[in-house]
């Protein structure tokens, strides 16, 4: 629908009407407008989980603008100052402090990172319910992924820079784990840190990647992933192509324009979503130790190892499926097994299209045997997200190993129980 | 029937979450501005002497009630102007040669102890009460919550001496302090509300702010509500 070739607009012959044809004849101001906006059709049937894809732009918006605010305070600085802080964790607590509202751009910050794995996950999981990975969405499915594992490397990339203890010892923990690669592992490991240890190049380079380079490829990608979507339509809650039934004028029958109708819908989402944001951030910014982690406010400190690295939450899920590999095979250590298994579970949402074969896109239409398996993966992602966040025990790796296998099962199986799965013929036409 | 499920799952996991140290509830709160000013009184008398708070600044003590005159003339020993920061005396490569290591800067310590045991506060309000006399210790002695600590019993003066029975394991006062037991908990739990106060000064104003915040959202979503019935009422 992007590309529709939408009339250059005629001036009227006022002042605004000249401008704007002036400027409509050299920029597609118009075509865009109406392609993206006032004549994008989106389903009318649209439910509570649409309002995650404006959200997560919402939540961009709020990181770039406050990330912005904090660079023009923050020093990615690892030597010690006067009082035998590092610079980098003092200029954080001078934001905090010193730096009129400091405080509060630096919790939307921090707040923003959580709120951005929370939004983003329930949106691939509105993707998972109801097929929106399908055909002909695959390339919007993939660039999508591609924003997921640039977020991760952003989140990554950030947790870094208030050097604290959990900011060291995490990032000492995941650039180790490159070091399980035979031959190049070790080499490579030094070259990402630029030094023998996490230092202060690792700290600048690491600032560099999470204020420029990560958030210029998201930004990309984001775009892609938009473009992508208006050119194949949405896709609904009842997984049916709208642009299948249209009426005289050429407009989907079950379409309605996204501005005005989405445009006021999703400013009740987001109104709704800073309500939930701001009792965070104002009363519980710390959220428990799960946005905030409460050993974090130890400046780093290389030669005290905390008895127990955790990386933050949203990380916890996919660093239970590396600790849940324990057997070391074809001559390599577990540890490396346990990194390609924990880059296989993140990487392999990109193969969803081509996985599932079901002949219906949305869960409405599906059968019992798909509808356990996105239950017990669910589960599981969640016990995972919890294992991830305890010390290792007996039980908790028996538990992890269960779960590690119904997560990778969930892709794995998909080509066989999408198959033979039972299924209602999904309708012509959108239901309420 | 899922939540059922994770419970079931969790419940072995939760018997071995659960901790060793039993950590008192302080009993103190951070709006208390008199407790808070004694508690500021406590810490550069006894605290400062050894660790800083170097992210702190003499003048935002001004915030518990104190005039900046006040401030010169009960707080500050070691500062000149108002708007330093609240530095230490000693210096730290003297203190790592006489204590192990350096003591820590305390400005953000009641942040940094929080943990699933408890809050900051409560791990800081143990901690001070439970000093018992070791001789096995260079300092002479030792703590429950924080075992074989560096830092010797600064307070001894005020609480006296706990030693530790052997059979009980609990802490028994052997000899009695400057203050009763009463009154040395309640000089640990107003240090406590300053060190609480200190690791975010804001913290009352954010509060606040955010009560006006979510008040003014919940009239922005009847505003916004409304505002979709209205485009929304011809769609079918």
């Amino acid at each position: 629908m992007a590309n529709t070739n939408f009339e250059k607009y005629k001036s009227d012959g006022s002042i605004q009407g000249n401008v704007l044809e002036w400027v409509d004849a050299r920029f597609p101001a118009t075509a865009m407008w109406k392609g993206h906006l006032s004549e994008y059709y989106a389903p009318k049937n649209f439910n509570f989980w649409y309002f995650f894809g404006s959200l997560a732009l919402l939540v961009l918006v709020i990181q770039i603008v406050t990330g912005i605010f904090l660079v023009m305070h923050y020093k990615p600085d690892a030597s010690l100052n006067a009082n035998g802080v590092p610079v980098a964790f003092a200029s954080v607590e001078y934001i905090m402090r010193d730096v009129p509202w400091g405080w509060l751009i630096r919790y939307m910050h921090s707040t923003g990172a959580s709120a951005f794995f929370i939004v983003v996950y329930l949106h691939m999981f509105r993707g998972l319910m109801y097929g929106s990975y399908r055909q002909p969405r695959e390339l919007t499915w993939l660039f999508g992924v591609g924003i997921f594992l640039c977020l991760m490397g952003e989140a990554f990339f950030g947790y870094l820079l208030p050097w604290g203890q959990m900011s060291f010892w995490g990032a000492q923990v995941i650039v180790n784990l490159f070091s399980a690669i035979p031959l190049i592992g070790e080499p490579l490991s030094i070259w990402l840190r630029g030094d023998f240890v996490i230092g202060d190049a690792t700290l600048n380079r690491f600032f560099s990647f999470h204020v420029i380079a990560f958030p210029l490829v998201i930004l990309g990608l984001v775009a892609a992933h938009i473009l992508a979507l208006h050119e194949t339509g949405s896709n609904n809650p009842d997984g049916v192509e709208i642009k299948a039934k249209k009426d005289a004028n050429g407009h989907p029958l079950d379409g309605i324009p996204f501005h005005p109708y989405y445009t006021v819908k999703d400013i009740v989402g987001v109104v709704v979503f800073l309500m939930a944001f701001s009792a965070i951030m104002f009363f519980a910014p710390e959220a428990g130790g799960y946005f905030l982690e409460y050993n974090n406010f130890y400046p780093a400190d290389p030669l005290k190892t905390p008895p127990h690295i955790a990386p933050v939450w949203y990380f916890t899920p996919y660093y239970s499926i590396l600790r849940a590999w324990v057997w070391p095979i074809f001559g390599l250590d577990a540890k490396f097994w346990g990194v390609v298994a924990m880059g296989a579970s993140v990487v392999i949402f990109a193969a969803l299209p081509w996985l599932d074969r079901s002949p219906v896109k949305s869960i409405r239409y599906r059968g019992p045997i798909y509808k356990t398996f996105l239950t017990l993966f669910v589960i599981s992602f969640f016990i995972l997200g919890y294992l991830g966040t305890q010390a290792p025990s007996y039980w908790g790796e028996k538990l992890s190993q269960v779960c590690s296998l119904i997560y990778f099962g969930f892709f794995l199986l998909m080509p066989w129980y999408s198959k033979v799965d039972k299924y209602r013929p999904a309708p012509d036409r959108v239901t309420k | 029937m899922k939540k059922l499920l994770l419970a079931f799952l969790f419940a072995p996991l939760m018997a071995y979450a659960s901790s060793s140290v039993q950590l008192d509830k302080w009993p103190g709160s951070v709006s208390d501005k008199p407790a808070l000013q004694n508690g500021a009184k406590l810490f550069v008398n006894y605290c400062l002497n050894c660790h800083g708070a170097s992210y702190m600044r003499y003048n935002r003590l001004t915030e518990l009630g104190l005039t900046e005159q006040q401030v010169k003339d009960n707080l500050m020993f070691t500062a000149e102007k108002i708007g330093e920061q609240m530095r230490v005396a000693a210096r730290t490569d003297e203190q790592k040669q006489w204590f192990g290591a350096a003591p820590p800067d305390l400005t953000v310590i009641a942040r940094a102890r929080a943990s699933a045991d408890g809050s900051g506060a409560d791990w800081l309000y143990t901690y001070l009460r439970q000093f018992y006399r070791d001789t096995n210790r260079p300092t002479g002695w030792n703590n429950v919550v924080f075992e074989n600590v560096g830092m010797p019993h600064i307070f001894w003066e005020l609480q006296g001496e706990q030693v530790r029975n052997h059979e009980t394991h609990k802490l028994e006062l052997a000899v009695p302090g400057k203050l009763s037991p009463k009154e040395y908990d309640q000089a640990v739990s107003d240090l406590v509300g300053f060190l609480v106060w200190m690791a975010e000064p804001m913290q009352e104003e954010r509060k606040r702010l955010g009560f006006g915040v979510l008040a003014f959202l919940c009239v922005l979503l009847v505003a916004a509500y409304a505002l979709k019935k209205e485009y929304w009422k011809d769609i079918k």
